[in-house]
C-alpha cells in the first residue's frame, strides 16, 4: 500500500479525509481537485495562477517552496506563513496525516 | 459617450477572439474586440507570456506571447478597431435584430453579430480582504495605475510582492510626494534588479519599505484618509496616505456574463456544436468560455470554433447569397 491520507479541514472545522496515492508522482493539487474539491487549477499546475493556494494547518516538515512558487505567494494578498501552492507540493509518504485548509480560490 | 458601428462584436482578445478577426474577414465580415486587459492576448499575455506551447499545429514550439504576436499580424490586413481596458457590461437587442454593446467606461458598440470569447472571464485584479476596502474604491483605492500622474505631490502606499508592486514603487517614487511599499515577505523574488533598486531606494530615504506587514485597515470620512499596517503581526501603525494601491495581480472572473440569459452549465456557455451559437440568435460562443459534450479548453479548438462559427455568421447576415468555401491559397488574404 502506498497510499496515505490528507486532511481537508471545511470551513465548518470538521476534517474530511482523503486517500492519496504516493506512488503516482501526484500533487495535492491533483489530488484535491480529483476528490472534488473547487479548485479551477487555471495553469494546470505550473505555479503560475495561484487558485490551487492551500494553507497547511499540520506541522509537517514540507520542502521549502521554489523561487517560482514563492514568487506566486508573495504576490497574492490573503496568504499566510504556512500557505503553500498545492500543485508544487508533491504527495509522499512523509505527507500522511497531513491537514490542509483551501485558500481564497484566486 | 463613444459609439462605434461594426458587423461583428467581439467580447475577449484572447487568441480565439483574434482569430476570429481573421476567419470573419476572410468572409469580407468587421470586427471590434473589446477587453477588460489594457493588452491582447488573454490567458497567454496575463498569464504565461514567456512559456513555450507546443500544441499549436505547425509550430513545434511557440512562445504565447509570440503567438500573440503572430496572431496580430494575421488579422491586421482585416483592420480590426479595439476597445481595451474596458469590460462589457451588457447588451441589448434592438427591433431590427441587431445589439448594442456596452462597456463599463459608457462605450457602446452598435454590432449585428456577439461572438463572446470571454475565456475564464474577465481579468480582475485580486483584492485583499480588509474590512470596509470596497467603500473606499475610487476614492483613494486603486487597484491599477492608469495614469501616474494622478498621484503626483500626493502620500502613496502600495502593497504587494510581485514584480507590478516593485515598478510602480520605483516609478512613483519620483512622482509621488511620499510612497510606501508594504509587503508581507522578508525578501522579493520578482526581477532582481528591480527588487535592488527598491531596497536603494529605501535606503536612501526616497522610499518607506515595511517589509514583514500588511495593511489590515482603511479609514477616512468621506475618501481615504489613512491605513493601518500590521508589523510583523504585532504592532499597529496608523499612516496618513492620500491613496492606497493594492498590487496583487489579475485573476479572471466570470462577472457580469452571468447575467446574460445564456444557457449556462459550470460558469460556461452551452453552445450547438453545428456552429457554436447560443440560445440566443446571433450571439456566438467560442474558446475556453463556451462548453459542449466532448470540449477541450485547447487553443486549436478555439480556432476551430473560430471557422465554424464565422461560417454560421455570415449566413446569418446573408441568407440570400450563394455560398462557396475558398482556401487562402487561391486568392490569397482579402483586405476589408
Ligand atoms: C499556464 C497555462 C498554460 C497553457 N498551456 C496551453 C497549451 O500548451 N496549449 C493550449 O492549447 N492551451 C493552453 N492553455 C489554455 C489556453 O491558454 C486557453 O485555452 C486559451 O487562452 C483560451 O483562449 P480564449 O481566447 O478562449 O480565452 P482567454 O485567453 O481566456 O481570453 C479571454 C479574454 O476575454 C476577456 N474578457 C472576458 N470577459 C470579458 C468582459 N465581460 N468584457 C471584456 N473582456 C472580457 C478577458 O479579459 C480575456 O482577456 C494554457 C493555459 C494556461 C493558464
Ligand atoms: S494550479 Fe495554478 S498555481 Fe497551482
Amino acid at each position: 500500500m502506498n497510499d496515505i491520507k490528507i486532511y481537508v479541514q471545511e470551513p465548518s472545522g470538521d476534517k474530511t479525509p482523503v486517500d492519496a496515492p504516493t506512488d503516482m508522482g501526484l500533487s495535492l493539487m491533483e489530488v484535491l481537485k480529483a476528490s472534488g474539491y473547487p479548485i479551477a487549477a487555471t495553469c494546470g499546475g505550473m505555479a503560475l495562477c495561484a487558485t490551487c493556494h492551500i494553507e497547511v494547518l499540520s506541522d509537517h516538515e514540507l520542502p521549502p517552496p521554489s523561487d517560482d512558487e514563492g514568487y506566486m505567494l508573495d504576490s497574492l494578498p490573503a496568504v499566510t506563513d504556512n500557505s503553500r501552492l498545492s500543485c508544487q507540493v508533491r504527495l509522499t509518504p512523509e505527507l500522511d496525516e497531513l491537514v490542509v485548509k483551501l485558500g481564497a480560490g484566486d | 459617450m463613444n459609439i462605434l458601428s461594426t458587423d461583428i462584436c467581439i467580447i475577449g482578445a484572447g487568441p480565439v477572439g483574434l482569430f476570429a478577426v481573421f476567419e470573419a474577414g476572410l468572409l469580407k465580415m468587421r470586427c471590434h474586440v473589446v477587453d477588460a486587459l489594457a493588452q491582447t492576448g488573454g490567458q497567454l499575455s496575463e498569464i504565461y507570456p514567456k512559456k513555450p506551447i507546443y500544441d499549436i499545429p505547425g509550430f513545434p514550439e511557440v512562445l504565447a506571447g509570440d503567438l500573440v504576436k503572430n496572431l496580430e499580424k494575421q488579422i491586421e490586413p482585416f483592420k480590426p478597431t479595439f476597445t481595451l481596458g474596458e469590460r462589457v457590461e451588457r447588451f441589448t437587442r434592438l427591433d431590427d435584430g441587431s445589439f448594442i454593446v456596452y462597456t463599463v467606461a459608457g462605450t457602446e458598440i452598435s454590432c449585428k453579430i456577439i461572438v463572446i470569447a470571454a475565456g475564464l472571464g474577465s481579468f480582475e485584479p485580486r483584492k485583499p480582504a480588509i474590512e470596509h476596502l470596497a467603500l473606499y474604491e475610487g476614492k483613494g483605492v486603486n487597484y491599477m495605475i492608469l495614469d501616474p500622474e494622478h498621484y503626483r505631490d500626493k502620500r502613496v502606499v502600495i502593497a504587494g510582492g510581485g514584480d507590478s508592486a516593485l515598478d510602480w514603487t520605483i516609478f512613483l517614487a519620483n512622482v509621488a510626494k511620499e510612497v510606501t511599499l508594504v509587503h508581507r515577505g522578508t525578501t522579493f523574488r520578482g526581477v532582481p534588479e528591480s527588487a535592488e533598486k527598491v531596497q536603494h531606494l529605501a535606503e536612501a530615504g526616497k522610499i518607506k519599505l515595511l517589509l514583514k506587514s500588511n495593511v489590515v485597515g482603511v479609514s477616512g470620512e468621506d475618501k481615504l484618509e489613512a491605513v493601518t499596517i500590521s508589523f510583523n503581526n504585532e504592532e499597529d501603525v496608523v499612516q496618513e496616505t492620500d491613496y492606497f494601491i493594492p498590487l496583487f495581480g489579475l485573476t479572471p472572473k466570470l462577472g457580469p456574463l452571468e447575467d446574460w440569459d445564456l444557457e449556462l452549465q459550470d460558469g460556461a456557455i452551452v453552445v450547438n456544436t453545428f456552429d457554436y451559437s447560443t440560445s440566443i440568435e446571433g450571439v456566438y460562443a467560442i474558446g475556453d468560455i463556451n462548453t459542449y459534450p466532448g470540449k477541450l479548453k485547447l487553443i486549436l479548438c478555439g480556432f476551430h470554433e473560430a471557422a465554424l462559427m464565422a461560417q454560421s455568421a455570415y449566413k446569418y447576415l446573408n441568407p440570400d447569397k450563394k455560398f462557396t468555401l475558398k482556401y487562402t491559397t487561391v486568392n490569397g488574404v482579402p483586405t476589408l
